[in-house]
C-alpha cells in the first residue's frame, strides 16, 4: 500500500516536471531540433528496420492480444515501449545524456477486475539498463523488454516481458510469416499533407503463449497478438485532435487495421488501412474507404472522457472485393489508461471483439481498438 | 507559613539587591549560555537532518564517494542486482559562484529515478515551453533559499557558476518545491551536471531502495561487498551521525564554558548566603528561640537561594533564546564552526528544554544555599544570640581540609588517565572540576602556610591583618573562594588560549611558506586549475617556481566524515608542521603518507605503520612517514605526494598553488598579474601574511566568548570579596572599635580593612593560578587533544599573569576598602558598647 500511494505521489510529481505545460513537442519555443522527413518510397529492410529509429522523434512498438488461461478464462494485454527524441540541444558526451528516451505502458485487461491493470515507466537510454537496439527489435527498460530472438533453427519469435506490481506476463510471439506493410509499402499517411506521415507495419496474428501473473495467481496462458512498429517525425497533423485505430486478427486468418484521425469536432480528417485475406493477399484502403459510426458511448467516471467504444465501421467495396460492415464492442466498457506519468496521455486503449454488422451479428474476430485524444487533444 | 518564609525569607533577598543581582546575573548567563548553544546546535543538527532526509527521500540505503566521485559503472552494476528495487544516481557539486562567498550545492540528479526515491529534489519548471525543462542542459532548478541566496533579484533568469577556472551560465529554469524552506540547494539534470562540471562518468552518491522484503542489514553487507574500495553504504542518516559526531566535542566543549558561569552563580549563591547567614545569626536564633522549627528554618534559607536560581533561569531562559536567534540572524547557526553550511535553520520552542534549563538554575541556587542554610539550621538559638556570634561562624569554616584537597588532587591527576567517552574527554572534565575542588579546599591550609612565610613584622596594621588572616583562616575561604574559582578558570582559559593561539601562529607561518597563494577554489567546491591554468601561471614574469596542492575527500574513517587527501610535494620544504617522523621518503617499498594528528588519533596510527587508502575504486598501501599538526581540518587530513597521486588517481587538476616569486619581485605586481590572468572572481590571491592575519582573526572571534567568560568570572570574583568584608567589617564593628580606643586612626582602619583584603586575594590568587596552571595543562593536553585530536605548545602568558594578578589584589584592596567604609565611619564608643 505505501509503495502504491508512493508510486502515484511521484506520478503527479514526474508529470509535473516533464509535462507540466499542454504545449506540443513541435510546439512555437522548441523547434530547435531538427529530425529526419519520413518520405514516400523509402523501401522498408528487414531485420534493420525491426530495430530502432534513433534519428526519428517518436517510434512505438505496440503489442496487444488477448490471452486464454488454463480454466478458460479471457483476458487482454497491451506492452508499448516508445522511444522519445526529445527537443533537447544535448551535445552529448555524458552516458547520461538525455538524447533518447524510453516510455513504456503495460496494462491488463481483466473482464472480473471490470477495468484495466496498468503500470507504465520512463527513463532515459542508459545501456545496458535502458536501451533500443538499432539493428533488431530489442527495447528494454530494466526488466521491461520486447525483444526478437531466433535460435538457430527455429523460426523466431518476439519475447515480450514485465513485471509491474499487481501483474507480470513473460510471453513468447511467434509470427506466421512477413511483416505486414501499412500505407504505401510501408509509408503511412496520417493527412492530406505529405509530411505527417509514419513508418509503419504490423505483424499479425502472433501466437502468444507463456505466463501470465496477476496479483497473486499464477497462469499458463496463449492467444492471439498484434504488434505494431512505426516511427515518425511528425504524426499529428496540427489540426488533428486525436485518433482511433484497430487491429484485429480475424478467425479466418485475415487482419484488418485500420484507423482515423479526428480534429476538434470529432469530424474524420484523413484514415486508413490494410486488410490482410486469408490467402495473404493485402488491400491497402483509402481515406474514402472507410467509415467509422458510433453506436455506443462511455465515459469515463475519472476523467469525464466520452468513448465511443462500440463502433461501426464501414469498408467500402473495391473491385471484387465487396463492401464490408464490421461492428467492434468491447471486451468491458472501462479500459481507459492514465498514462500521464509518462507520456502524458490520457487514452482507451482495450480488447474488442469484432463482429459481422447485421442480422447474423457472427463474431468474426478479436484485437484491440485504441482511441486517443477524448480526454484532451493529443500532444505528440 | 509559605507567606511568612517569603517575609523573613525571601524579602532579605530585596535588602541586598547588589549581591542577590550579581548571582542572578552569573545564573541567567550560565542558563542562557548553555541554552543557547543547545538550541542553536539542535536547531542546525536537526535543520541538516531534515536536509538529509529531504535528499534521501524514500531510500534504505546510501552509496557514498567522496567529492571526487566514484565511477557511473557502479550505479549499472548496482540498478541490475536483484535486492534493489529502485537506484537513483546522484552528482553532488559543492559550486562555486564566481564573486562570491557561498557555494551553492548543487545535485545533478536523473528526473525519472528521482521519482520513486527522492521525490522531494523534483524539480518545477516555470516556463511556459517547459515540457522538457528539466532534461535540458543548461537548466537549472533553485530551492527557495537558494534563491534568496543566490540571485540578486527573484526574476533573475542566469546563474553563473565556475568550474575549473571557467563560468558557465546556466538558465533559471523553476524551484524545488520539496525541498523546503531550509535547504539552500540547486538541481539540474544529471547529465549537465556531469558535463558542466567535468564529472564525466562519475557519481557522488546512489540512492538505493530495497526490493520487497530485502532486509537492509544483510543487503547492506551483500552489496558493500563488491563495491570498490572507498565507496561507502549506509543508511541514509549516516551522515547526520557522522556530523554529530564532528560537533559533539565542540558542542560539550562550549557547553562546559556554560557549566562554569553556572559553578560561578552558585559560588555567588553560596557566598552571599553565607554572609546572610552570618550576618542574621541573632535574627535566626530569636526566631528560633520564638518556636520556629529547624525545618522551617532550613526551608526558608534554601527558598532564598533557589527564588535567586529560579529568577536567574527565567532570565537565563529568555537571554538564551535571543541569543540563539541573533546567532542564526548574524551567523547562521554553525556556531561559528562552519559545521553545517547551507542550512538555515529557524529557533524551535521546546518546553522540556526550557524546563530542563530552569531547573538547572535553581539547582545552581539551591546548591549554593545548601550549605549556610545547614549551618544555621543546625546552631543552637543560645550561641547564636551571643555577641560575636558571627565571627564564630566564619572560624568554623577556616577548619583545614588539606586531607581532602590532596585526595581531590590524587583523583583530578587518575580521571587524565582514560581515553575520551563517545569523543568526548569526560575524565578531562572531571579532571578541572576536581582540580578546582582541590584549590577550593586547599586553601585554608593555604592561607595558614602564607602567613606563616611571611611572617615578621612590618608596622602595625601589617602585623593586625597578618595575626588575623592566620588566626581565622575561615574568612579566606569565604571571601577567597569565589577568587581561587576565577582565577583558576580566567588563568586556564588565558594559558589554553594563549597557547593555542602561538601554536596556530607558528603553525601558519611553517604551513605558508611561500610568497603568493593562488586557490580556484577550497577543497570540495567546483572551481579548479588544470595544467594549462598552472603553466600560464609559471609563465608569468616574477614567479620563480609554483607548488600545486591537490585537495579531495576521502572516505577514510568509518562512522566520521570524510578526511580530507592533500597532495602536495613533501619534501622540497614546503612546510609540513610534522610532530613526529620525518619528511623523507623511508626506506620501505610503499609510497608515504602523512597523516595529520586526528587521522593519527583515530586509526592509531604511527609512523612506520602501513596504511591503506583507497584510489579511484583501488586499496594502495601507504606507509605513515610522520604525523603533522593541523589546526585547519578537524575531521582529519592526509598528505601523499603529487607525483604518486596523479599516478594512482589520474586526476591532475589542482586547487592551490603556492607560488614563490624571484628575488625582488614584488608580490602585488605578480598577484595583479594573475587576477588580470583568471578573472578577479574566479581565483582568489593571497599573501601569506593577509592568510595569517585573517585566520588570526578568526581565532579571535571565536575566543571571544572565552574572554567574555573569564571578565565576568573576575568581577564575581572581586564581589565575592565585596561581600564578604562588608559583612565582616560590620560583624567586626566592636574590634574596630577597640582599635580606635587604643589609638588608631580611622585611615589605619581603612589600611587595615584594605591589607586584610589584600592579602586575602593574594592567597586566592596565588592558589588560583597554582590551579589554573594545571588545569590549563588538562586542557591542553586532555581537553583539546581528545575532543579535537589536536596537540599544541604550552604556552604561559606569564607577564599578563603578573599584571592579571598584581592588578585583581589591588582591586581587592580597594573593593575591601570600600566594603568597610560603613563600620569605619561609626564613632568608636558607640561600637564598643554595642557589645555590652
Amino acid at each position: 500500500m505505501g509503495r502504491d500511494t508512493r508510486g502515484i505521489l511521484a506520478a503527479a510529481l514526474l508529470w509535473l516536471a516533464l509535462w507540466q505545460t499542454p504545449a506540443a513537442f513541435g510546439g512555437a519555443g522548441v523547434g530547435v531540433m531538427s529530425y529526419p522527413p519520413v518520405i514516400a518510397g523509402r523501401a522498408l529492410s528487414f531485420p534493420r528496420d525491426h530495430g530502432a529509429h534513433p534519428g526519428y522523434r517518436t517510434e512505438w512498438w505496440y503489442v496487444t492480444g488477448w490471452l486464454r488461461d488454463e480454466a478458460g478464462r479471457e483476458r487482454g494485454f497491451q506492452l508499448t515501449f516508445f522511444r522519445v527524441r526529445p527537443p533537447l540541444d544535448v551535445t552529448g558526451s555524458s552516458r547520461f545524456s538525455p538524447q533518447q528516451l524510453i516510455l513504456a505502458h503495460a496494462a491488463l485487461a481483466d473482464p472480473a477486475n471490470g477495468r484495466l491493470f496498468h503500470a507504465e515507466r520512463a527513463e532515459r537510454v542508459l545501456p545496458p539498463l535502458v536501451a533500443a537496439d538499432a539493428g533488431n527489435t530489442d527495447v528494454k527498460l530494466h526488466d521491461w523488454r520486447l525483444a526478437w530472438s531466433a535460435p538457430a533453427g527455429a523460426p523466431g519469435h518476439y519475447r515480450a516481458h514485465v513485471q509491474a506490481g499487481t501483474f507480470a506476463f513473460d510471453l513468447e510471439l511467434t509470427p506466421d510469416g512477413e511483416p505486414l506493410l501499412n500505407g504505401d509499402a510501408g509509408f503511412s499517411r496520417k493527412a492530406s499533407a505529405p509530411e505527417h506521415a509514419s513508418y509503419y507495419y504490423s505483424r499479425p496474428q502472433l501466437k502468444a503463449e507463456g505466463q501470465l501473473r496477476l496479483q497473486d495467481a499464477q497462469h499458463v496462458v496463449s492467444g492471439k497478438a498484434w504488434l505494431d512498429h512505426e516511427w515518425s517525425s511528425e504524426i499529428m497533423p496540427p489540426d488533428a485532435s486525436g485518433w482511433d485505430w484497430i487491429g484485429i486478427n480475424l478467425d479466418d486468418g485475415g487482419a484488418l487495421m485500420a484507423f482515423r484521425m479526428r480534429n476538434l469536432d470529432g469530424a474524420q480528417i484523413w484514415a486508413g488501412g490494410t486488410l490482410r485475406m486469408p490467402d495473404g493477399r493485402v488491400r491497402i484502403l483509402a481515406p474514402d474507404a472507410l467509415h467509422f459510426s458510433v453506436r455506443r458511448s462511455w465515459r469515463s467516471p475519472r476523467s469525464g472522457a466520452t468513448y465511443p467504444v462500440e463502433m461501426e465501421l464501414e469498408i467500402a467495396a473495391e473491385g471484387a472485393q465487396p463492401a464490408r460492415r464490421v461492428r467492434i464492442a468491447p471486451m468491458m466498457d472501462d479500459q481507459e489508461l492514465d498514462s500521464r506519468r509518462s507520456t502524458g496521455a490520457i487514452y482507451w486503449e482495450g480488447a474488442v471483439r469484432v463482429f459481422e454488422a447485421g442480422a447474423s451479428a457472427r463474431e468474426i474476430g478479436r484485437g484491440y481498438l485504441e482511441m486517443t485524444g477524448y480526454a484532451d487533444p493529443l500532444k505528440m | 507559613m509559605t507567606r511568612s518564609i517569603l517575609r523573613l525569607f525571601v524579602a532579605s533577598l530585596a535588602r541586598r539587591r547588589l549581591a542577590s543581582a550579581l548571582s542572578l546575573l552569573a545564573i541567567a548567563l550560565g542558563v542562557a549560555l548553555g541554552l543557547a548553544v543547545q538550541l542553536i546546535h539542535d536547531a542546525a543538527l536537526d535543520e541538516f537532518g531534515r536536509g538529509m532526509r529531504t535528499l534521501a527521500g524514500e531510500a534504505d540505503l546510501q552509496v557514498r564517494g567522496g567529492r571526487a566521485g566514484f565511477d557511473e559503472g557502479v550505479y549499472l552494476a548496482l540498478a541490475r542486482r536483484p535486492e534493489v528495487a529502485e537506484a537513483s544516481p546522484v552528482v553532488e557539486i559543492e559550486a562555486r559562484l564566481p564573486g562570491r562567498a557561498t557555494t551553492l550545492r548543487l545535485y545533478g540528479i536523473d528526473v525519472f529515478r528521482l521519482a520513486t526515491v527522492q521525490p522531494a529534489l523534483m524539480p518545477r519548471a516555470t516556463a511556459n515551453d517547459a515540457r522538457f525543462a528539466a532534461l535540458a542542459p543548461d537548466a537549472v532548478f533553485l530551492s527557495t533559499a537558494a534563491q534568496q541566496t543566490v540571485l540578486d533579484s527573484p526574476l533573475q533568469p542566469v546563474l553563473t557558476v565556475q568550474s575549473g577556472v571557467h563560468e558557465t551560465a546556466l538558465r533559471v529554469a523553476g524551484m524545488v518545491p520539496g525541498a523546503g524552506v531550509g535547504q539552500s540547494l540547486a538541481v539540474m539534470d544529471i547529465a549537465a551536471a556531469q558535463e558542466t562540471f567535468g564529472m564525466l562518468g562519475r557519481l557522488s552518491r546512489i540512492d538505493i531502495q530495497l526490493a520487497p522484503g530485502v532486509d537492509r542489514a544483510q543487503a547492506r553487507a551483500s552489496l558493500g561487498a563488491f563495491l570498490p574500495a572507498g565507496i561507502t553504504i549506509a543508511p541514509p542518516d549516516a551522515p547526520v551521525s557522522e556530523t554529530t559526531a564532528l560537533t559533539r566535542a565542540y558542542r560539550v566543549n562550549l557547553s562546559m564554558l556554560a557549566a562554569i558561569a553556572l559553578l560561578t552563580g552558585g559560588f555567588l549563591v553560596f557566598s552571599t548566603q553565607w554572609l546572610a547567614v552570618v550576618r542574621r545569626r541573632r535574627e535566626f536564633a530569636l526566631l528560633r528561640a520564638l518556636g520556629m522549627a529547624r525545618r522551617t528554618l532550613m526551608r526558608g534559607l534554601l527558598a532564598e537561594g533557589g527564588v535567586t536560581g529560579l529568577a536567574g533561569g527565567i532570565a537565563g531562559v529568555a537571554l538564551g533564546h535571543l541569543l540563539a536567534l541573533m546567532a542564526f540572524v548574524l551567523i547562521g547557526g554553525d556556531l561559528g564552526a562552519g559545521y553545517f553550511a547551507s542550512t538555515r535553520p529557524t529557533l524551535q520552542f521546546s518546553p522540556w528544554l526550557i524546563a530542563g534549563y530552569l531547573a538547572l538554575g535553581v539547582i545552581a541556587g539551591l546548591a549554593g544555599a545548601w550549605l549556610p542554610a545547614r549551618e544555621a539550621a543546625s546552631m543552637a538559638p543560645a550561641s547564636g544570640l551571643r555577641a560575636g556570634a558571627a565571627d564564630t561562624a566564619v572560624h568554623a569554616l577556616g577548619r583545614s581540609r588539606l586531607r581532602r584537597a590532596v585526595a581531590c588532587i590524587a583523583l583530578a591527576a587518575v580521571a587524565c588517565l582514560p581515553p575520551p567517552i563517545a569523543g568526548i574527554p569526560v575524565g578531562g572534565y572531571v579532571a578541572v572540576a576536581f582540580a578546582l575542588a582541590a584549590a577550593v579546599l586547599a586553601l585554608p591550609s593555604a592561607t595558614a602556610l602564607a602567613m606563616h612565610v611571611a611572617s615578621g613584622g612590618r608596622g602595625v596594621i601589617w602585623r593586625l591583618a597578618h595575626a588575623r588572616l592566620a588566626a581565622a583562616p575561615g574568612q579566606s575561604i569565604v571571601a577567597g573562594a569565589g577568587v581561587v574559582a576565577s582565577v583558576a578558570l580566567a588563568s586556564a582559559m588565558a594559558i589554553m588560549v594563549s597557547s593555542f593561539r602561538v601554536s596556530v601562529d607558528d603553525w601558519l607561518v611553517s604551513v605558508l611558506p611561500a610568497d603568493l597563494y593562488l586557490r580556484a577554489s577550497s577543497a570540495g567546491a567546483s572551481g579548479f586549475l588544470d595544467a594549462d591554468a598552472l603553466a600560464r601561471i609559471r609563465a608569468n614574469a616574477g614567479v620563480d617556481f609554483v607548488e600545486p596542492v591537490r585537495a579531495v575527500d576521502l572516505r577514510l574513517i568509518e562512522g566520521r566524515p570524510p578526511v580530507t587527501l592533500l597532495a602536495r610535494s613533501v619534501s622540497r620544504g614546503w612546510g609540513l608542521p610534522l610532530v613526529s617522523g620525518s619528511l623523507h621518503e623511508n626506506a620501505s617499498a610503499l609510497p608515504g603518507v602523512w597523516i595529520s594528528e586526528a587521522v593519527a588519533d583515530l586509526l592509531h596510527l604511527a609512523p612506520g605503520d602501513a596504511m591503506t587508502i583507497p584510489f579511484d575504486g583501488q586499496a594502495v598501501q601507504f606507509s605513515v612517514g610522520g604525523v603533522w599538526r593541523d589546526y585547519a581540518r578537524q575531521n582529519g587530513a592526509v598528505v601523499v605526494d603529487l607525483d604518486t597521486y596523479r599516478r594512482l588517481s589520474g586526476d591532475d587538476r589542482i586547487n592551490d598553488v603556492a607560488i614563490r616569486l624571484v628575488r625582488g619581485a614584488s608580490a602585488d605586481t605578480v598577484a595583479a598579474a594573475l587576477r588580470d590572468l583568471f578573472g578577479a572572481q574566479t581565483v582568489e590571491i593571497a599573501l601569506p601574511g593577509e592568510i595569517r592575519a585573517v585566520s588570526l582573526k578568526i581565532f579571535d572571534r571565536t575566543f571571544v566568548v572565552t574572554y567574555l567568560m573569564e571578565a565576568v568570572a573576575i568581577v564575581i570574583g572581586l564581589f565575592g570579596i565585596a561581600t564578604t568584608f562588608a559583612a565582616l567589617t560590620m560583624a567586626r564593628r566592636g574590634e574596630f572599635g577597640m582599635l580606635r580606643h587604643i589609638g588608631l586612626g580611622r585611615r589605619d582602619i581603612g589600611m587595615l580593612i584594605a591589607v586584610e583584603g589584600a592579602l586575602c586575594a593574594a592567597v586566592g590568587v596565588g592558589v588560583g593560578l597554582i590551579a589554573g596552571g594545571s588545569i590549563a595543562w588538562v586542557l591542553i593536553e586532555v581537553v583539546n587533544r581528545q575532543s579535537f585530536h589536536w596537540s599544541m605548545d604550552i604556552h604561559v602568558p606569564f607577564s599578563g599573569l603578573l599584571l592579571f594578578s598584581l592588578g585583581l589584589v589591588g582591586l581587592a584592596a580597594l573593593v575591601a576598602r570600600l566594603a568597610g567604609y560603613r563600620a569605619m565611619r561609626q564613632r568608636a564608643v558607640l561600637a564598643v558598647r554595642e557589645d555590652w
